[in-house]
């Protein structure tokens, strides 16, 4: 017993004050599950370019993301939306930018939709193109499966509810999307726009509608013209410092342009 | 050396027995701990709004609280008796074809193709299904995700599995039941429907049950050609969605009490296996009269 208690006071600190420099560090980030994807990814090139460095990253919402951050139970905090202005004891670092797309098949003739009639199809009050001066057809609803953050946003900008919306198709990922309204003449769906403008580029069968008269790219998405997107965030309570400001930096860096198109997510940096 | 080692055991023949021993219960705990785990996970959200909800809420979204799994199992259900409905006809007849009717370089043509159909992986069936398929199906009547397109691609799946087995119990039947049968001056089709499908029953229903545990698991390919809405259909051209595209689709994004009602599915799906095991047991005992 008094040995150990010897262990305890006399050794302890000494064996922490020699573990200070290569002790493995670590940073626990938490937050909205659309950035985790992302800043796991960025974690795994930051681990790899710094021995010793752990990176611990849970999702669990842009609220959790708040609130971890605030009573310090994480040292980055991620949003996926910008600081509310009540908000503002936190500081913010935006990394990327999230922009999503109506899409519908390439000879469907028409060009654009208002945002209202795109809330009638969704709820199932338009049900032909006809309608809307189309061709004579059946409206093929195409939507998200539920928790994806793409529905989340789609919903949050038209002010509908999931429940709300009377789809056709539920999908997962963004290419099912794509195969889904390039298969079906009479489809309308919406997918991230990275997605898209890459597919309709390679010659798939789909065309991204203007959503407020604002055509949808991801040039638009980036100088923040397109309205439904938004700014991922990384947020912490103080000016970041030691690990945390190197990997904010690195988070925003030119090197990690690559990984964020690869979430079909729009970088900020030029 | 066989049968001395039968009369007396050696002691590596005792290090064997317990070897093979572990490994069975190590095969064995491993579908224990699979229901233990699934049933850990359920228990939060089974504790929160209880079993019932999982049949009485108004519909499934998660995210607004509500849980209700029955579509979702009827989805699974339909698409699992349509397709081995429609599989295992085809799957037996084209076994009888090729094991008593066809000349021997097309039997084996014939089980060289099944083999490689029942390769393939579920995968490029889905692909195919929802390139080539559901914009036929939408053709015929829009919109073309549906029921009808998830029991095709199924029914395609599965028939290699139950061609397969009708096959290799066809050819366990003992040749002298088929003498017997050709003495007694039966004609073939009286041979096979009084001698060779009783004598072949029981690998004829192992192999249904092969196929239909195959068509309930399936997930990728129905998560791309069966629409993935949550609803009871009205008609075989209705979308649905089954309790594993359920996982598939909503595990990645899932939090909270959200994976908890996934693990719900999974457990669901679990037991309606199990159930269909134990009612197959019991087609199996029926005494043979």
């Amino acid at each position: 017993m008094i040995k150990f208690l010897y262990v305890l006071l006399v050794w302890m600190p000494f064996s922490q004050l020699a573990n200070a420099a290569d002790v493995p560090q670590k940073l626990v980030i938490t937050g909205s599950s659309t950035v985790a994807p992302l800043i796991s990814e960025i974690a795994k090139a930051f681990e790899a370019s710094n021995q010793g460095v752990r990176i611990d990253v849970q999702s669990g919402g842009s609220s959790r993301g708040i609130s971890d951050a605030r009573q310090s139970m994480s040292d980055i905090g991620m949003i996926s939306r910008d600081l509310k202005p009540e908000e503002n004891d936190l500081k913010g670092f935006a990394i990327a930018k999230d922009g999503i797309c109506v899409i519908l098949h390439k000879n469907n003739p028409i060009t654009k939709l208002e945002d209202s009639q795109i809330v009638d199809i969704y709820t199932g009050k338009i049900k032909n193109w006809q309608e809307l001066g189309g061709k004579d057809a059946p409206i093929t609803v195409v939507n998200k499966a539920e928790g994806r953050s793409t529905l989340e946003l789609f919903v949050n900008y038209f002010k509908l509810k999931n429940s709300d919306i009377k789809p056709h198709v539920i999908i997962g990922d963004n290419e099912q999307g794509v195969k889904t309204v390039a298969g079906n003449a009479n489809a309308i769906g919406y997918v991230s726009i990275g997605t898209a403008e890459y597919d309709s580029a390679q010659g798939v069968a789909i065309k991204l509608l203007p959503i407020g008269g604002t055509s949808a790219s991801i040039e638009n998405v980036k100088n923040g013209k397109f309205p439904l997107s938004r700014n991922l965030l990384l947020v912490t309570t103080t000016e970041p410092n030691g690990l945390k400001k190197k990997f904010i930096e690195f988070a925003r860096s030119k090197e990690v342009i690559g990984i964020v198109k690869q979430q079909y997510l729009v970088p900020i940096t030029k | 050396m066989l049968s001395n080692s039968i009369l007396s055991p050696l002691r590596n023949e005792l290090a064997l027995v317990w070897l093979l021993r572990i490994l069975a219960l190590m095969a064995g705990a491993l579908v224990l701990l699979i229901f233990a785990f699934l049933l850990n996970e359920s228990l939060p959200i089974l504790g929160l709004v209880g079993l019932s909800a999982f049949f009485s809420d108004p519909s499934w979204h998660p995210m607004e609280g509500f849980f209700n799994l029955t579509s979702m199992l009827l989805g699974t259900l339909y698409a699992t008796a349509g397709s081995v409905l429609l599989a295992a006809p085809l799957g037996i007849l084209s076994a009888i074809f090729c094991r008593f009717y066809a000349p021997t370089h097309v039997a084996r043509i014939f089980r060289n193709l099944m083999e490689s159909l029942s390769g393939v992986p579920s995968v490029v069936f889905g692909f195919w299904g929802l390139t080539v398929l559901v914009p036929l199906v939408n053709q015929i009547h829009p919109p073309g995700p549906s029921l009808f397109a998830g029991i095709s691609i199924l029914t395609m799946m599965i028939l290699p599995t139950m061609a397969m087995a009708a096959d290799a119990s066809f050819a366990s039947v003992p040749q002298n039941y088929l003498r017997g049968a050709q003495a007694l001056g039966l004609s073939k089709s009286a041979t096979l429907l009084g001698v060779v499908l009783p004598a072949a029953k029981a690998g004829l229903l192992s192999g249904l049950i092969l196929q239909s545990g195959r068509a309930i698991g399936e997930t990728m390919a129905l998560l791309m050609v069966c629409g993935n809405v949550v609803q009871t259909p009205k008609n075989i051209f209705d979308p649905i969605r089954t309790l594993t595209t359920n996982i598939a689709l909503e595990m990645a994004y899932a939090m909270g009490s959200h994976r908890s009602a996934l693990f719900v599915s999974g457990l669901i799906l679990m037991l309606f296996i199990v159930v269909l095991l134990i009612a197959a047991e019991g087609i199996n005992r029926v005494p043979k009269r």
